[in-house]
């Protein structure tokens, strides 16, 4: 066992911190101020920035072919590059979903020229994408979605609703799942498709989140046309490319923000209690020590996976259980930083709050990590399924036609 | 990068868990439960035979020098079966005592016996309900003669010699006792884990030899600690293993309702956190398993976290696998009991779950603070 890199692996890290020394500020040096909204112009700026220097400097689409724009290299630089990137403030959150579930799906389905066309702007951060699958009616049952495609000479026409859809406001194009047949069974009738967000008959309106952002949307479609040619997969094969898309999320879906153990570490350090200095305190060190072992157990996890992607194998199932991990810690370490600081930890205001209000942005926006990009419920589902081998549920829908199901309140 | 066994350490596992699956099946462990002998005599010539004993005592004082990593995944497989021996107290304890604090004479002398078999070693640290620190250890050593009880000690009924930890004017030192020599009585007591023996040891002025340098020895014994515990977070992971396999087993053949439980979702998602549990106690032990064979400047952090993650793995996995199993698994005739035993002894062995996790913070402020 060690930790060495190979020589191409050290090289490779090498020019990445070069890279980010170069062009962006380190943690150290920024502190921790952490904006909860994208909807501010100069984040979106910012952003765009960002993802063209990293274009420029060859660490965007580190995997990617090289002839949509990429670096052709294997996955373990790429995971490489993120731990240096850690160490760095630059704007995250504009274009995972795009670079790390869109353009995927676009690699395996879409044509030769529309790969051309489409991912290298998507890398150089020029057009943004999002993804359009939850409904009111399909959520963790994304199967259950309504959204009809009907096909009308060369064009299909589309009318229904998404919701929950990040950076629908601020997005270019986007993948889309609809309902194209409501006679037969439901994971039968679907059929996938990209489009322009700038398509006449779309609107967005921004939803308030319980952290007061608006980072998602409801997509309202009325008769939008989308071209034939930009269906991706067959007629009814919807479901098929969809999974394409959702194991895609499982990596670009990663681990929680802070606040995490080193955080909570930093606040008690310098906290008085009752009954003296707060790392002193049985209650607390005994919190502290659970959420470092689960810190470190998915560090730890990390590096079995690194070694994996090294030797050239295919991680093992250890990748399934870090969000179901993180998202939670983010969550109970948020709220005990709040806790810890007695009836003063009500305030959020950053001007009053230590690490600019850190624990009170966690409370409130940890919630949404527990359900974006598959709940609690259903990774634990996915584990015990995939990972374990056990009997799926008992499923009531599977039969049926689409039209004939059960759907409950609206 | 390279976080994984490497291709001769996963054969040791397979040919390790053949071997066990082989020689230490259940029923074996269940003659060591229900019956007199304290511990499987067999498996433990096949132990020494196999060069498990010593696999991490260089061969110049007789061992196999395989090494720690190698000795962590026997640890696995050793905690996997259940294997009832008292190869924790002799090796992960009284093996790395004699190395990292005995003389050149004192390992020529005593570790060919432990790698070989002849001889069991135990650690006798506890003196009842107070919790062992350094001001709290009572029995002492002066002019070379050893005074006081120690209970529990784990194998103390069977071992031959003991590491004992005691008081002496200076501080508190290390000691080594011939068990089968005059001032020592011994008596077995009843514990969690009858599949593990343990006895209270009371010493009248039995004849004890110096094991480290004289003064302040009890940074010695946080060291040996920290040592055994990364190897017991290997037996740890191993047993919380195998009670998630016997959950599954079970759970996929047990049918209520018209089908069967594992269907359910709280029986899944009770077994996916068993898995989560299990996968992060085994990334932490991998690391603690680096720390040790590489004398890393971590190890007291690492081990403290892979101790703290270990324990909670086991104990969930094996409380968890008695309420999966229902109403069988509240039966002395199923195994999961065995699990649940185990995971109590093994958590308790080295001090409580409370103090690990005081240690591991006490380590991680001296860490911050250097
Ligand atoms: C911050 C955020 C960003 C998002 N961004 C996007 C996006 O960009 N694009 C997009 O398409 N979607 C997005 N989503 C939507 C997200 O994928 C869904 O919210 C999620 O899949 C859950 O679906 P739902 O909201 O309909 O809840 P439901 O599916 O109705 O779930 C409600 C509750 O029921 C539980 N439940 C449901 N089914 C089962 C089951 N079989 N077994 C056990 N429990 C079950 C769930 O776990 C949950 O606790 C986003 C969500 C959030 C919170």
């Amino acid at each position: 066992m060690d930790f060495n890199d190979t020589p191409e692996e050290a090289a490779f890290r090498k020019q990445a911190r070069e890279f980010l020394t170069a062009n962006a500020k380190s943690k150290a040096e920024a502190g921790r101020g952490m904006a909860v909204g994208w909807n501010k112009d100069e984040a979106l700026a910012a952003a765009r920035a960002w993802q063209a220097t990293k274009a420029d400097g060859g660490f965007a689409g580190i995997t990617w072919p090289e002839e949509y724009g990429g670096q052709g290299l294997s996955p373990i630089m790429q995971v490489i590059y993120n731990q240096e990137e850690a160490d760095f403030v630059v704007p995250r959150g504009v274009y995972e979903i795009g670079l790390g579930m869109c353009i995927p799906t676009m690699f395996a389905y879409a044509s030769e020229e529309q790969k051309k066309r489409y991912a290298p702007k998507a890398l150089r951060g020029e057009e943004i994408w999002c993804q359009l699958f939850s409904e009111p009616a399909g959520g963790s049952d994304l199967a259950g979605l309504r959204t009809r495609a009907e096909r009308d000479g060369d064009d299909w026409v589309i009318n229904g609703q998404k919701i929950w859809t990040s950076g629908a406001q601020f997005s270019d194009y986007a993948i889309l799942v609809t309902r194209s047949d409501f006679e037969v069974a439901k994971h039968k009738g679907l059929t996938f498709f990209f489009l322009s967000m700038h398509s006449p008959g779309i609107e967005v309106r921004p939803i308030r989140q319980v952290n007061g952002a608006a980072n998602f949307n409801e997509v309202f479609f009325t008769d939008v046309r989308i071209p034939d040619s930009q269906r991706l997969g067959a007629v009814g094969e919807g479901w098929k490319v969809s999974l394409t898309t959702l194991m895609n999320e499982r990596f670009a879906v990663g681990v929680a923000p802070p606040p995490d153990f080193d955080e909570i570490f930093d606040l008690v350090r310098d906290l008085e209690l009752e009954d003296g200095p707060a790392l002193d305190n049985a209650v607390v060190r005994d919190r502290l020590a659970d959420w470092y072992v689960r810190q470190q157990g998915l560090k730890n996890a990390h590096f079995r996976t690194m070694t994996a992607l090294s030797r050239g194998e295919t991680p093992g199932p250890e990748s399934s259980i870090n969000k179901v991990v993180s998202a939670s810690k983010y969550q109970d370490i948020s709220i005990f930083g709040m806790d810890v600081l007695e009836m003063a930890g009500a305030i959020v205001d950053p001007e009053i709050a230590p690490m600019d209000g850190l624990f009170a942005t966690g409370t409130l926006s940890s919630p949404g990590y527990r359900i974006a990009g598959g709940t609690d419920e259903i990774l634990r589902n996915i584990i015990a399924e995939r990972v374990l081998g056990l009997p799926q549920d008992v499923r009531v829908d599977k039969e049926l036609a689409f039209r004939d199901l059960p759907t409950g309140r609206d | 990068m390279n976080f994984e066994f490497d291709d001769d350490q996963r054969l040791l596992r397979d040919q390790a868990r053949k071997f066990l699956t082989d020689k230490s099946p259940p029923e074996a462990v269940r003659r060591i439960l229900d019956g007199d002998e304290p511990f499987d005599r067999d498996l433990w010539r096949e132990f020494a035979n196999m060069g498990w004993l010593g696999a991490a005592i260089p061969e110049a004082y007789g061992g196999s020098g395989l090494g720690h990593l190698e000795l962590c995944v026997i640890a696995e497989e050793l905690g996997r079966s259940l294997a009832p021996t008292p190869f924790a107290s002799s090796v992960y304890l009284a093996s790395e005592a004699l190395m990292l604090a005995g003389t050149e004479e004192q390992k020529q002398g005593y570790l060919p016996d432990l790698a070989g078999g002849e001889a069991i070693w135990c650690l006798a640290l506890s003196e009842g309900r107070r919790p062992a620190t350094a001001a709290n250890i009572a029995a002492t050593v002066s002019e070379g003669r050893l005074s006081g009880e120690k209970i529990p000690v784990v194998d103390g009924d069977v071992a031959d010699r003991a590491v004992v930890v005691a008081a002496e004017s200076g501080g508190v030192g290390l000691f080594i006792v011939d068990l089968n020599g005059p001032g020592v009585e011994r008596r077995s007591v009843e514990t969690i884990d009858p599949t593990r023996s343990q006895a209270a040891i009371q010493f009248d002025g039995a004849a004890a030899e110096r094991l480290g340098d004289a003064g302040d020895g009890w940074p010695m014994v946080e060291r040996l600690l920290e040592r055994a515990a990364v190897l017991v977070a290997f037996e740890q992971v191993g047993g919380a293993q195998a009670a998630l396999e016997m959950a599954r087993e079970y759970a996929l053949g047990r049918f209520a309702f018209g089908r069967p439980i594992a269907g359910y979702q709280a029986i899944k998602h009770r077994m996916a956190d068993m898995y989560i549990q299990i996968e992060l106690a085994r990334s932490n032990a991998y690391f603690g398993a680096w720390a040790l064979s590489t004398d890393a400047a971590e190890l007291p952090v690492a081990a403290a976290t892979a101790r703290v993650s270990a324990s909670e793995a086991y104990h969930f996995a094996s409380k968890e696998n008695i309420q999966i199993h229902g109403g069988m698994g509240f039966t002395w005739e199923f195994d999961c009991h065995l699990y649940y035993r185990r995971a109590r002894q093994l958590a308790l062995a080295l001090g409580s779950q409370r103090r690990w996790k005081d240690r591991l913070i006490a380590a991680l402020q001296r860490r911050n603070a250097a």
